[in-house]
């Protein structure tokens, strides 16, 4: 479509007003994060010159934001290592290998991308017990490895993969492995790193079953911990401190998203579903 | 080389399915330690008599169908606009994407704060517009509209998104031929873009369906389902019913329920998606 290189002056003025009302929310938490405590609701806050960093070293020693942090990079690192295995795997033999009872399997996996893992929490939950994973990594991981979504995508990848460059590698005495390896791995990568970066950012703001499965610090992701710490400061109304326990959270993703604004934006319309 | 991710499958989410049907056919109660009873389909009919879940159901529509329409007509407005170039577009890109990347969970303490009685922004405008002070998060009438507005404000970029990419698809000579004919700015979006948005309208639609019918996170710190149920959606009650009130063969129904709902809807989504691929 043509892009015509004027706004009108209406349009400009309600998009400006759009965009105080999404982005006045953030700032106005990094002002009160950054504010003295006691100057958190002054009604001048905004435009005070006091600056503290005093909320971020109380924040930090009322929750362990640390072990939260890794537990959600352990977390986020440990899904996409799985996902990376299951999914090329299960992908390549979608993409690429005939065998009897193949549509039937195919449509489990679509089932899969119907009912997100969330919904299942409750049976989930039970077959967590049953293992005795409850409170650990791993339970927190495993409903999400066998990623339909990833598989789905890097098949259709894998399908426009030529058979000239497959066969070229089988000549070459490669196995399936070693092809899918060679040949096959090495040409997604636009779309693996694509994936990646959904799942990593998905994982890392998921929390409802990290949260139904945790019940200690040491395995709490940073979004229920962050919930947690939340709610017991609420009570006291001490907004500078859940300010600055948000902003903690938010400030790498933030960066991040900024840095690598471009992959981001294209990786997500890449994906379609989160 | 299916193996791993296909036992995982099966055990994470095929046999869940079939459990929680099973499950949802017993009397399980875990706070009376009492055995699995035979209940046919007691759990349901018990359910469907309640005046809390039928509030549940009832929240959980109004939720839906309030923030997508929302969501969606502001996210193809926002796409039209920023379509352009001029200066200041990839900020305003910038501005309304950023929610997107961050958790629900730290949106939900941003919005805490904005709506907080006296000290949040929110209020603070209610009372310079003349409104007076309100919580309106300890307010059943205004909980659920402010627990959408917040939604909308995560969401939206999101779409935002599918709308430019389905912009950069639009044939170009339509529209230069409609100018050519005269048409106003609003004839031609009307006219063309619009309609020639539709596969992306129909498709974000779906998705944002499947998004509000399994929506929690934010209600946990918002508003835990109250003020009297006011907040009380679907996937929070079914949470409730299994962890707060050990009820897990109702807890089991409502897995059901909202399995069905959601595979409703991913059939319909699957429909159209076919289509959208029938078009181009």
């Amino acid at each position: 479509m043509a892009r015509r290189n004027s706004i009108s002056f209406a349009a400009l003025l309600i998009l400006t007003l759009l965009g105080a009302a999404w982005v006045i929310p953030l700032l106005w938490t990094f002002a009160t994060a950054f504010r003295p405590a006691n100057q958190s609701v002054a009604v001048g806050a905004l435009i005070s010159t006091d600056w503290t960093l005093e909320n971020f070293a109380r924040a930090w020693s009322y929750a362990p934001f640390g072990q939260y942090y890794l537990n959600t990079t352990i977390l986020v690192v440990g899904i996409l290592a799985m996902q990376l295995v299951t999914t090329t795997l299960a992908a390549f033999v979608f993409a690429r290998m005939e065998f009897p009872g193949r549509n039937l399997i195919f449509l489990l996996f679509l089932l899969q991308l119907m009912v997100p893992a969330e919904a299942l929490a409750v049976p989930n939950y039970i077959t967590m017990r049953k293992l005795g994973l409850i409170d650990t990594h791993l339970a927190m991981m495993l409903p999400y490895v066998a990623s339909a979504f990833g598989t789905f995508l890097l098949r259709q990848t894998f399908r426009q993969v030529p058979r000239e460059l497959e066969e070229a590698a089988v000549i070459d005495g490669c196995g399936p492995l070693q092809t899918l390896w060679h040949v096959f791995i090495p040409l997604a990568r636009p779309t693996l790193v694509a994936y990646g970066l959904v799942s990593v950012s998905y994982h890392w703001n998921n929390f409802f079953w990290p949260m139904v499965v945790t019940n200690t610090p040491e395995n709490r992701p940073l979004t229920v911990g962050l919930a947690l710490f939340a709610k017991a400061v609420e009570g006291g109304s001490d907004w500078a401190l859940v300010t600055a326990g948000t902003v903690i959270v938010i400030l790498p993703l933030l960066v991040l998203f900024l840095v690598f604004q471009r992959q981001f934006i294209s990786s997500f319309m890449h994906s379609g579903i989160k | 080389m299916l193996a791993p991710a296909l036992v995982l499958l099966l055990v994470f989410t095929i046999y869940p399915m079939f459990a929680a049907g099973y499950m949802s056919l017993f009397q399980i109660n875990m706070a009376t330690r009492q055995q699995m009873v035979w209940a046919g389909f007691a759990n349901y009919q018990q359910l469907f008599a309640s005046p809390l879940f039928r509030q549940v159901m009832k929240n959980t529509f109004v939720f839906a169908f309030g923030t997508v329409p929302f969501s969606i007509g502001l996210a193809m407005y926002l796409a039209v606009q920023l379509n352009r170039r001029f200066r200041g577009s990839a900020l305003f890109r910038t501005i309304f994407f950023y929610p997107t990347v961050i958790p629900m969970m730290s949106a939900a303490t941003i919005w805490l704060f904005m709506y907080t009685p006296q000290y949040g922004v929110v209020n603070r405008l209610l009372v310079l517009f003349g409104f007076g002070e309100l919580n309106l998060l300890g307010n059943s009438a205004t909980a659920l509209p402010a627990i959408m507005l917040m939604t909308v404000w995560k969401d939206a970029g999101y779409f935002m998104l599918f709308y430019l990419a389905g912009l950069q698809n639009l044939p170009a000579e339509l529209y230069e031929a409609a100018e050519l004919d005269g048409a106003s700015p609003w004839a031609q979006f009307r006219r063309l873009t619009l309609p020639l948005l539709m596969p992306t309208t129909l498709f974000v639609t779906t998705v944002s369906l499947i998004n509000s019918f399994k929506t929690v996170d934010q209600l946990f710190l918002m508003t835990a389902g109250g003020p009297n149920n006011a907040t009380n959606l679907l996937l929070y009650h079914l949470y409730e019913q299994a962890f707060s009130f050990y009820d897990r063969g109702v807890a089991a129904a409502l897995t059901v329920i909202l399995v069905v709902i959601l595979m409703i809807l991913a059939i319909i989504q699957n429909q159209w998606v076919d289509k959208r691929i029938h078009y181009n």
